[in-house]
């Protein structure tokens, strides 16, 4: 392997924030080519990456060549590689719909945006691949910040949502330096992997349990568990629309990975605290009331991204949930979860950004007549829908499969019910809205078009919109090859 | 049995389904578009019909699509059993093609290419149950066919038609999810395989599974597909009579409440087989119990006095004979339950397209307006007698054939209550269908409605209606091919 690539997936779009900051100055014209140039080559690395762990094994890569434990340690296993991947391919196909929406909604300021914007992906790339304790730290707050930024970007509540999320995420941030904090009073390194090495040997003391619930409890308001998730409905609403396109699909999910590195990377499956049986199932009962209670809850939005908001919180149960039901097929199901519902968080806040495009609206009374104004987007959010829903072959259907099979093997029959009720509230939620688009607009024209000489959308937007429902189904079928070839692979040993 | 891979499963599906593409390409143009319509539904008659002698022959045509989920693959395969089946439906698909084109233009009714789109995708998900080799792949198609009849079914996009659809999709999808998708997992995680057995005995429940376990998902299945339109699961059916007529006469007599017998009849045959069914004692509950459906949606439709309403009544009470049939457990007993479903298929769609060809000439809907009807429109009222005789089972129409073999299967299973219920049934057949039949051609009509200029229906609705009831006497006089398709089930 050319040992540079990790690096330079993240090189990539950390070098463009400077060049589209800079060059914006001077003109807009700047901001598209290399922001999109950017994530196209990080993009691309981050398969060669992938493709090359899965090969040959897990592989390290030191920092300026400062050897671990005391250098910067980046860990590329498949787990780490599969989100590598993920991120990227993300960003990249979230950036396609991002420009022409800030394009819109910002104009003249596009420059500062796209700088954070790539900043932020940096970030999360970071988080994925880090294989030290304190970095992850880092790199939680420069997500953490860049996230606040573009939320105060939006108009109207956007600033004050933005507030809501800088108390709550820096809270959770201090709590997980907090753990980190005992950790190294513990074991005197930062290092993960060798963290891991020493604290066997003081599995028995509290401060080890004491630090791991910190960083536990400061990933799940990060990731927005509920009842941790007051903050995450209106930050994703009232964000702008290219800033919810990008960190909807992924900020819950790396943090439900940065849960599964803590747990299995710095604890291990063996420390008692964590198998314990009531622990356990006491974390699987608060992620069937997290799908419970967020599914009610999104059962009583009138608007388009605050429903699609708590979905985002009620797949966070999902993914917790299958984690903590810490058996082969609950992490399979985690994990390629992880993958499938940041596909489908895509792929609604494509449409959700789509129609803001062309409507300036995101209320559901305001969807009258979709279908017929917009059938390539309307077709989209189907195939998502279908997907939320758990129909096959769409690759939702396939996630929520393990994930079951997870809970019966585990005995959660809460967790199995669950999932099931979550389901049928996701065939109502996407009904309803379906329902509204199928009417006929003709008689009161509820939609504000504010440019009639647009086909569908902006055409910039298209591209993702056509692609992404391929992709959804694609996974589906190719569900077989992928799980054994990937993510049994990614899945932690128990 | 001899198993070869072969792709025509998933070509005629597709065929089917790409056959909405041109519909859409030749939206503006509706002779264009009629003839794209008729062109794909012969096509794919065609080719299935292509498949019979293969079939006759002993030949099991398999097709793996993706290796989903270890044992459980996204698979086709064309038996007896799904290419009678598909037989009927396509076959079908044809005549109302030509119905479709009359009944949508006499009326003017809008958004016509959205409707034959939709009515495609419909067919090809009904032909895709048909060929679904596991569970797995039939819930997968059973899913396509609710979501894309919606559009159908609210094709007035009425209020009414609004409510219509959400009780449509309740009652399948939410029954779908809630049901069927538990008793995929639940056999899934007791024996790693959906696949359907390759003959109707054994099934695919060996010993290990607890017999209590086999029993729920038994009785998920039977709740699950709620297109059989079991009662308390029946009232999407009568709600969705609102669509226009050809999608009550294909979807609601054909494709769809046919997907759903035969979902629950595949189950019932090939995945727990007669003889698990036997040995755990669910066949004859599940005859008393849908014997319930038989008797009281008969009697409901005594009440009706809108013909469409006490047809769907009527075919919920019909639907039930072919679970009926095959919840004997006797040979005879099945052979009368699937033959039901192609019987009951050409009579009951004669029936809405006279239902909809009187609407279309008279523009009435209930019955106690058709007074004198049958002498101004004789073609279409001597269609709809043929097919109530064969409703009724009176010989020597197809619905005969079923009753018969109905009798044999009691008798055999030795249940004289199931004897009685038939009898029953018979009775309320006549009480319900007779009528319309004297209205129509012996009352006089009333006063102050006379029938000036009322004449039949454009010749392109009146001839698949004579058509489909003259077929209805020709299965009647030769059940014998049919009955080969019941003999390979039977092995």
């Amino acid at each position: 392997m050319n040992h540079n690539l990790p690096v330079l997936v993240l090189a990539f779009p950390l070098l463009a924030a400077f060049a589209v900051n800079l060059l914006g100055k001077i003109s807009k014209k700047h901001v598209a080519p290399w922001t999109l140039a950017s994530l196209i080559l990080s993009a691309g690395t981050s398969l060669w990456v992938l493709k090359d762990v899965l090969q040959n094994g897990k592989f390290s890569y030191t920092v300026g060549g400062w050897m671990a434990p005391y250098g910067i340690e980046l860990v590329l296993d498949p787990l780490s590689a599969l989100m590598l991947v993920m991120v990227s391919w993300v960003a990249l196909i979230a950036t396609f719909s991002a420009l022409p929406s800030i394009k819109k909604e910002m104009p003249g300021r596009e420059h500062l945006f796209f700088s954070l914007y790539l900043i932020l992906i940096c970030g999360m790339m970071g988080l994925v691949i880090t294989g030290d304790a304190f970095n992850l730290y880092v790199l939680l707050e420069i997500t953490s910040i860049t996230t606040y930024g573009l939320i105060a970007m939006g108009k109207g509540r956007a600033p004050l949502s933005s507030f809501n999320y800088i108390i709550m995420g820096t809270i959770g941030a201090c709590f997980y330096l907090l753990g980190v904090g005992y950790l190294y009073l513990l074991t005197g390194t930062l290092n993960m992997a060798d963290i891991a090495s020493r604290l066997p040997a003081l599995y028995e003391s509290p401060t080890v349990a004491t630090a791991f619930c910190f960083l536990i409890v400061g990933v799940w308001i990060k990731m927005a568990f509920f009842p941790l998730h007051g903050w995450l409905p209106n930050a994703y609403t009232y964000a702008p629309k290219g800033a919810s396109v990008l960190v909807a699909p992924l900020m819950t999910k790396v943090s439900v990975f940065l849960m599964i590195r803590i747990m299995f990377s710095i604890y291990s499956p063996e420390y008692d605290f964590l198998m314990h049986l009531g622990i356990k199932n006491l974390v699987v009962w608060a992620a069937t009331i997290a799908i419970v209670g967020a599914s009610l809850i999104a059962l009583t939005q009138k608007d388009f991204l605050k429903m699609l908001s708590y979905i985002v919180v009620a797949e966070v149960g999902y993914m917790v949930g299958g984690v903590w039901l810490a058996n082969q097929e609950g992490l399979t199901g985690a994990i390629f979860h992880i993958l499938n519902d940041s596909l489908m968080t895509l792929c609604f806040f494509l449409v959700a950004s789509a129609i803001a495009y062309r409507t300036g609206s995101s209320r559901i009374a305001d969807f009258r007549g979709l279908f017929q104004k917009m059938p390539l987007t309307m077709l989209a959010l189907s195939v998502g829908a279908l997907s939320v829903v758990g129909v096959p072959p769409t690759c939702g259907f396939f996630s929520k499969w393990y994930l079951l099979l997870g809970g019966v093997e585990a005995g959660q029959w809460e967790f199995v019910a669950a999932l099931i009720f979550s389901s049928i509230v996701n065939a109502v939620l996407f009904y309803r809205v379906f329902e509204v688009a199928f009417s006929h607009s003709e008689e009161e024209p509820s939609l504000k078009f504010e440019n009639s000489r647009i086909l569908e959308t902006s055409p910039m937007m298209i591209p993702p919109l056509v692609v992404i429902p391929v992709v959804l189904l694609v996974i589906g079928l190719s569900a077989g090859p992928l799980v054994r070839e990937v993510i049994r692979l990614a899945v932690p040993a128990l | 049995m001899q198993y070869s891979d072969s792709l025509v499963p998933l070509i005629i599906i597709f065929m089917a389904m790409a056959g909405i593409f041109p519909i859409m390409l030749a939206g503006n143009k509706p002779s264009l578009r009629s003839k794209f319509i008729v062109g794909v539904a012969v096509l794919v008659f065609v080719t299935v019909a292509a498949q019979v002698p293969a079939i006759f022959g002993g030949q099991v045509l398999t097709c793996t699509l993706a290796k989903v989920l270890p044992g459980a693959w996204i698979k086709l395969r064309i038996d007896a059993m799904g290419l009678m089946f598909a037989l009927v439906a396509s076959f079908l698909w044809i005549f109302t093609s030509f119905y479709a084109i009359g009944y949508m233009g006499s009326l003017k009714e809008h958004a016509q290419t959205r409707f034959f789109v939709f009515f495609a995708i419909a067919i090809g998900a009904a032909l895709g149950v048909a060929f679904s080799a596991n569970l797995l792949t039939l819930y997968l198609f059973y899913e396509v066919l609710s979501l894309s009849t919606y559009p159908l079914v609210a094709h007035d996009q009425t209020e009414e038609a609004y409510a219509a659809g959400r009780k449509y999709l309740t009652y399948l999808l939410g029954s779908s999810i809630a049901f069927i998708l538990p008793a995929i997992f639940l056999t899934y995680y007791y024996t790693g395989n959906l696949d359907f057995a390759d003959n109707v005995r054994s099934g695919i429940f060996s010993g290990a599974v607890p017999p209590n376990v086999v029993r729920l998902i038994y009785v998920l299945c039977l709740f699950g597909f709620a297109k059989s339109a079991i009662m308390p699961l029946h009232r999407w059916l009568p709600a969705a009579m609102v669509a226009p007529t050809p999608v009550s006469a294909l979807l609601h007599a054909v494709a769809v409440v046919k997907v759903g017998v035969f979902s629950t009849t595949r189950v019932m045959l090939y995945f727990f087989g007669v003889e698990t069914m036997d040995s755990l004692g669910l066949g004859m509950p599940t005859a008393y119990f849908v014997s319930i459906t038989i008797i009281v949606a008969s009697m409901v439709a005594l009440t009706k006095d809108n013909l469409k309403a006490r047809l769907a009544y009527s075919t919920i009470s019909q639907l039930s004979y072919i679970i009926l049939g095959v919840a004997l457990l006797t040979p005879q007993g099945i052979s009368g339950g699937l033959i039901h479903i192609a019987n009951h298929a050409f009579s009951k769609i004669t029936l809405f397209f006279c239902a909809g060809a009187i609407f279309v000439a008279s523009h009435k809907k209930n019955i106690s307006d058709m007074n004198g009807l049958g002498r101004l429109m004789p073609f279409t009222f001597g269609a709809f007698a043929i097919a109530s005789l064969s409703m009724i089972g009176a010989p020597p129409v197809a619905g005969f054939i079923t009753k018969w073999y109905l009798f044999l299967g009691s008798l055999e299973a030795g249940q004289v209550g199931i004897i009685l219920v038939l009898v029953a049934s018979t009775m309320l057949n006549i009480g319900y269908f007779a009528p319309v039949v004297y209205r129509a051609f012996f009352a006089s009509p009333m006063a102050g409605k006379s029938g000036e200029g009322l004449r039949e229906a454009p010749l392109i609705m009146v001839i698949p209606l004579c058509c489909s009831a003259f077929i209805s006497i020709l299965i009647g006089f030769y059940p014998d091919f049919l009955m080969t398709f019941v003999k390979g089930v039977l092995g």
